[in-house]
This record gives C-alpha cells, sequence and structure tokens, in this order.
C-alpha cells in the first residue's frame, strides 16, 4: 500500500466487470471485493467459482453479472478445473491454434469451499505450479446456506450450527490460517487483504496475477447478514478487523513477508466485537482470552517481517 | 435477452445451461429490494468518489455536473455511501417520503 503515492479513486478503473443487478444483500463487502478483483484482473479473465454465496448471486440462470469467461463448479473442484483450462489455453497458444495472450486463470472460493471443501485440489493445484490466482473470500460461515459454521470461523462467534448459550461458547475453535496454508506451499505470492482498504486489494490482485505461478489472496468479506451488523457498517468492521490486528494485512513475496498495513493506532479486540450480533454474548474473560490470542499471532506476523525486512 | 425473464421456458434455454450473454443481470432491477434511498447534497460534494468506490452493487454514477449519484435501478439502499462519505454529504431517506 505504502508504494502508491496517490489514493484517488479516479486513477480506479472505471469499467466494471461484475455489473450490477446482481442479487447480493445489502451491504455485502464480499459482492464489492468481487467488484475491486474484477477492475484489477480486466477483461482477458478466466474464472472458475465454486459454489457459495457469489456463485449464487451472480449468476441465477438466465442471467450472469460476468462480463469475462465464468465457470461455476462444484465445492471442491474450482482450482482442479483452472488448473485445466490454464494447461488447455498454454497447449493451444503452443500449437498456434489460439494468438500468444497474457489470460488470468483466477479461481475463486469462499471461506468454505477453500478452507473446508476444496482444500484438497487447491493444495494440488499450487503444488503443481500453474499460473493461476487462487482468491478466497472469507465470510467466515457458510453464509449462502444460512451462517452454518466453517474452519473459517473465529473463536467465539455464534453461527446457527455452533450457537452459544448455556454450555457452548459458540464456535470453540480457531480460526483456520489459510494464508499461511498457503505460504507453506512455497509458492511465488500469497497476500491478505479487506475491501475496507480497496488500494491495497487492487495492487496486490495485480501483483498476484503478474508473478509467474501460483498465487493466494485472502480477502476478508464482511457479511451483514451473518456477522449480525447494520448493513451501512460493513466497510467500518472491515476496518476495524484490520485496525484491532485481527486480520492483519501482509504478503508474502517468494517467501519474504511483508506488512502491508500498520494501524496508525492499534486498537483492542473489544472494540471489533463489540456491536457484532454473532459475539455479544462474550464475558470479558472470553475477550482476554481472544486478545491474548490475536497479539501473539500478530506478534509472529510482525516478526516474521522484521527478518525478512 | 430478447424477452423478459419471466417470460423464457426452460425448452429456450442453451444446452449445457450456458449464458451466451455478459452482464445480463443488469436486466434485474435490484431498486426494487430498497426501503432508504440516498440523497446527495450537490453544493456540499467534494467529488472525491468515495461512495462510487465503496458501493457492493457498482450503482453509483457520476453525473454531468461533477458529483457522484446512486442510480436507483439498482441501488438496494444499504446506506455504506452515507456512511462512508468524508463530508457526510448523501442521507438516507424513506422510500415512502
Amino acid at each position: 500500500m505504502d508504494r502508491f503515492s496517490v489514493f484517488s479513486s479516479r486513477l480506479v478503473t472505471k469499467s466494471e466487470n461484475f455489473t450490477s443487478g446482481h442479487r447480493a444483500c445489502q451491504g455485502c463487502a464480499e459482492a464489492l471485493a468481487v467488484r475491486h478483483v474484477m477492475k484489477a484482473l480486466g477483461r482477458d479473465t478466466i474464472v472458475a467459482m465454486s459454489t457459495g454465496c457469489m456463485e449464487i448471486i451472480s449468476s441465477p440462470l438466465p442471467l450472469t453479472a460476468w462480463k469475462v469467461p465464468w465457470i461455476h463448479n462444484a465445492f471442491e473442484n474450482s482450482s482442479a478445473v483452472i488448473s485445466g483450462c490454464e494447461s488447455g489455453m498454454k497447449a493451444m497458444m503452443r500449437k498456434g491454434r489460439i494468438p500468444q495472450k497474457k489470460i488470468n486463470f483466477v479461481a475463486m472460493g469462499g471461506d468454505g469451499a477453500t478452507a473446508d471443501i476444496g482444500i484438497g485440489p487447491l493444495s494440488g493445484a499450487l503444488e503443481r505450479g500453474h499460473d493461476m490466482v487462487y482468491i478466497c473470500y472469507d465470510n467466515e460461515a457458510y453464509m449462502n446456506t444460512g451462517i452454518q459454521r466453517s474452519s473459517s470461523t473465529p473463536y467465539g462467534a455464534s453461527t446457527t450450527t455452533s450457537p452459544a448459550g448455556k454450555v457452548s461458547i459458540g464456535q470453540h475453535t480457531q480460526k483456520k490460517n489459510m494464508p499461511q496454508i498457503a505460504v507453506a506451499h512455497d509458492i511465488p505470492y500469497v497476500a491478505t487483504a479487506c475491501p475496507s482498504f480497496p488500494f491495497d486489494l487492487i495492487e496486490k490482485v495485480k501483483r498476484a496475477a503478474e508473478m509467474p505461478g501460483g498465487a493466494y489472496v485472502h480477502i476478508l468479506s464482511v457479511c451483514p447478514t451473518g456477522w449480525r451488523i447494520q448493513p451501512e457498517d460493513a466497510i467500518k468492521y472491515g476496518r476495524l478487523a484490520i485496525d484491532s490486528c485481527v486480520f492483519p494485512l501482509y504478503e508474502v513475496i517468494n517467501g519474504k513477508y511483508r506488512i502491508s498495513y500498520t494501524p496508525y493506532k492499534k486498537l483492542t479486540v473489544a472494540e471489533y466485537l463489540k456491536g457484532q450480533g454473532r459475539f455479544r454474548h462474550l464475558t470479558d474473560k472470553d475477550i482476554e482470552k481472544i486478545q491474548a490470542k490475536v497479539d501473539s499471532d500478530y506478534l509472529k506476523i510482525l516478526k516474521r517481517c522484521e527478518e525478512d525486512a | 435477452m430478447a424477452k423478459p425473464m419471466e417470460q423464457i421456458k426452460w425448452q429456450e434455454l442453451e444446452v449445457g445451461s450456458v449464458v451466451v450473454e455478459v452482464g445480463n443481470a443488469k436486466e434485474y432491477e435490484t431498486g426494487t429490494w430498497r426501503s432508504e434511498k440516498p440523497v446527495v447534497n450537490k453544493e456540499q460534494c467534494i467529488k472525491c468518489g468515495v461512495c462510487w468506490l465503496f458501493c457492493p452493487d457498482g450503482c453509483i454514477v457520476k453525473a454531468p455536473e461533477g458529483h457522484f449519484e446512486a442510480d436507483l435501478t439498482y441501488c438496494k439502499g444499504c446506506g455504506i455511501c452515507a456512511k462512508e462519505c468524508p463530508v457526510g454529504c448523501i442521507t438516507m431517506i424513506s422510500e415512502e417520503e
């Protein structure tokens, strides 16, 4: 983010490759993230998308919100399909059937498709080193089917399959750290982003597309419906997540860590958690526990960034 | 599409459920979902484009005079533009008024 000298919305691409008329809920930050991702990628893009919120809202059968070639996959195989597309197009270019051209091969999925169901094919695609980008829209539960927990749901969040009550705190396991799993594949580019920081997101997606080899971008997309917040607060909560270091923004280029945004004033986790309906049952003791975990995770990232600086 | 979505029969769909027309979701007017609409105070607007940048529906367009306005055909009335506007020139008013 610091490589930008000017922040102006005028410098952002005007053309929309993800059109209006999609059926996302009011204030869906995931739809906003897709909009910016498509701005960053441009028209020469092939998208394979797993089942999930974004698939059902953008393509109810006779209609599509996409202006690029787009294919719907089952939950698990978007990364496998895009690997095939990439290899096929590469072979066609080699044989001279289609002109040589830089095409962005992009697989997209929600957190369920990425962290739970599709982690096997994703791992395979990253390991084979296809020239592709995998983008995960992390709204921290299966929002499409009615807020069921996923392995990406944070500790303490109440969902319909991990309800909070007298005996349960809600989700009792920690959030799966997908970016770190992607880093462990030794791929050229891994980044975390959030649509509340659109310039940062656009820059990271562009870099991910430029990098030869596999790239993984993890985007925190606030879901007003599932997080039990007001639709107009969607951008605010994204910003709070980053300012409280719950979701640090960093990128890993060829194994070198770089923090892309340091909060001017680090907020406490309580400021992020309060106001969200899914966390409203948490006691001060629970919040302390979450704060300790967030601090230790953030320190780990900072330490790695310092080592690589 | 040649005819409205409601009139299309299943026999007329492409084989393999292929949609051949790009971006035709524009035919579905999500503006009908709205209960509140954003109204821009043109004098106060500094034309920064933050509302355009943060609109999840991409429904904010630049008016000929330079300020930004919501296209009410698609605006779902989430209120993000009103919340994020740095000068607070956008207010959400009820559709009934």
